[in-house]
């Protein structure tokens, strides 16, 4: 570890923060669980699990309907979720923060509400190489509906975007420009700020799918100056299906609802109903309560924490990740961007990722193996797969000098 | 312990997989996939009399599948029709099932190791299903383990 590691890691105290995540204490097959699938999904603190328990045992109603006791409770702390998310993402007003089920939803909600109405025959939406799935397919979705043209902006060998290719791509038919925001295949930190600019000044709004980047480091929306962004509850140690759309008011009053139903509206009758003021005109339904106070305790966590201490100890642990795997002949680490999140893809020669997934298993070490819903990001790299360790605030060095060994246990294997 | 999975004859055959080429003069021919691993591979048979006289394969995957679809290949040529498909019931049922392990299988019981690895059941049967829709000509050109 090199001295500057050392600096930051004495001043976080992993330690004391492992004891607040049940899950990590237990072992897997005769051995510690060694997590290193945080960018699938993060573990949950005993402050999230504790939330979503004590809703369910002691406040437990539906929100904004009732006048009795539990009710309030219930509307209460789930509408102070909406407040820690705009906080969390420096919104400007809480109207801007829609619940959704997840990054994937938000998207959704986008492309089908905003697109619909917005865009034509011609018209083109710019996303990149490097999107998950969920970025690319409600916008193709989108094209083949309306006639429109997906362009794809190209990747180096680096794994990071090619700004110059992006320019040329950009002109008077772009209406959008979503891409994301850390790359859940490779961990490429895109330059947000300046891609939003770019899409601006072409005259197209501009989405940043946002559910690598929210659990790792600070995000202020204002400064982006992005018009949507999205992020999953899940992967910032909160629940699984309830996530945060954020969006400009100015576009969100002027986009039709997503879907249509109980909550969204002012009144019905049968001639016309009258939609409700945002947010609740796209929260049909009866949401995820549980879920929605269960992010608000994860708000809170990370924020206790503090996501530039966060950011800071993550990116040592990427460093000394690095060197540990650069070690091992045979390894090629899939995406070395200069700017980069605690992501560690590689193949090593003639071995399958889901050989090394499985005998990694066996030594208790969680990683995650496959094509990352990302499949255009395998080919632009001419892999099938990759194995990905993907790490949070919660792994060690220790851990990772597992997975060397765990390696060495592969190779071992296979030789 | 994983050993049980990566036997001596698993990593041999994924390392020197047989019968592991194109066949210019096949009468039957399947493809299988694993949309979840991306693993595919391309059956050729040639059959004559119901006998499967020649059998090679081509594609990409794991040990395990590699493994399994060199192995199977040795296994299934000479046998008929009939027989082979025989074979995949029974591999099949004692990959899948709590059934005793038999000898029947002869070499293939090598393959048993992964019951204890539930993810991994479809890349040892990915050969055996395009098999099965090579001998079968079940209408599906390609079959996919999904």
């Amino acid at each position: 570890m090199s001295m500057i590691a050392s600096v930051i890691s004495a001043a976080f105290d992993v330690d004391k923060i492992r004891e607040d995540f049940p899950v990590l204490k237990q072992r897997i097959h005769g051995k510690p669980l060694v997590y290193l699938d945080s960018a699938a999904t993060a573990q949950k603190p005993f402050a999230v699990i504790d939330a979503i328990r004590k809703f369910h045992e002691v406040d437990c109603a539906n929100i904004h309907r009732g006048v009795h006791e539990l009710s309030q409770r219930s509307t209460a702390a789930y509408e102070e979720t909406r407040i820690k998310a705009k906080r969390f993402l420096n919104a400007r007003a809480k109207n801007e923060l829609i619940f959704v089920r997840g990054t994937t939803e938000g998207i959704n909600l986008v492309a089908s509400s905003w697109g619909r109405k917005n865009v034509k025959a011609g018209d083109e939406i710019v996303i990149s190489t490097l999107e998950h799935h969920s970025n690319i397919v409600p916008w193709q979705m989108l094209c083949e509906e309306k006639g429109a043209r997906l362009r794809v902006i190209p990747v180096d060998d680096r794994g990071e975007l090619l700004l110059e290719e992006y320019e040329k791509l950009l002109g008077p038919r772009t209406r959008m420009v979503a891409v994301g925001h850390v790359s859940n295949a490779l961990g490429t930190i895109n330059p947000v700020r300046q891609i939003v600019e770019m899409a601006h000044r072409a005259g197209a709004l501009a989405l940043i799918d946002g559910a690598q980047a929210a659990p790792h480091m600070k995000i202020d929306v204002q400064a982006l100056d992005a018009d949507f962004y999205a992020f999953s509850g899940h992967k910032v140690i909160g629940p699984t299906g309830i996530g945060i759309l954020y969006g400009k008011a100015k576009l969100l009053n002027a986009m039709p609802p997503y879907q249509g139903g109980g909550d969204m509206i002012k009144s019905v009758t049968f001639e016309k109903t009258i939609y409700a003021d945002l947010p609740y005109k796209f929260e049909a339904g009866t949401p995820n309560i549980a879920g929605g106070i269960g992010l608000g305790a994860a708000f809170d966590y990370i924020t206790s924490i503090g996501l530039d201490k966060i950011a800071a100890y993550e990116h040592e642990l990427l460093v000394y990740g690095t060197e540990a795997l650069s070690r091992i002949p045979g390894l090629r680490i899939i995406g070395t961007a200069r700017e980069k999140a605690a992501v560690l893809s590689f193949v090593i020669d003639g071995i399958h990722p889901h050989d090394i997934g499985t005998v990694l298993d066996r030594q208790g070490i969680a990683v995650r193996t496959g094509h990352h819903c990302a499949q255009p990001v395998m080919d632009r790299f001419g892999v099938p797969a990759t194995t990905r360790a993907s790490l949070a605030f919660y792994n060690t060095f220790a851990e990772i000098d597992a997975l060397a060994a765990g390696l060495a246990k592969v190779k071992e294997i296979f030789s | 312990m994983v050993d049980d999975l990566y036997q001596e004859i698993i990593i041999d055959h994924s390392k020197r997989p047989r019968n592991c080429h194109a066949m210019a003069d096949a009468n039957r021919k399947a493809e299988g996939y694993n949309p979840l691993c991306g693993d595919e591979l391309k059956l050729y048979i040639k059959i004559e009399n119901d006998i499967v006289k020649d059998v090679s394969w081509v594609g990409t995957g794991c040990a395990i599948s590699t493994a399994s679809a060199s192995l199977m290949t040795e296994s299934v040529k000479g046998k008929s029709r009939q027989e082979a498909l025989k074979l995949l019931e029974k591999f099949h049922e004692q990959l899948t099932t709590d059934t005793p392990v038999t000898q029947e299988l002869g070499k293939l019981v090598v393959f048993c190791g992964v019951r204890d690895y539930p993810a991994r059941v479809k890349c040892a049967t990915l050969a055996w299903h395009t098999l099965k829709s090579a001998l079968t000509n079940s209408g599906e050109p390609v079959v996919s383990t999904e």
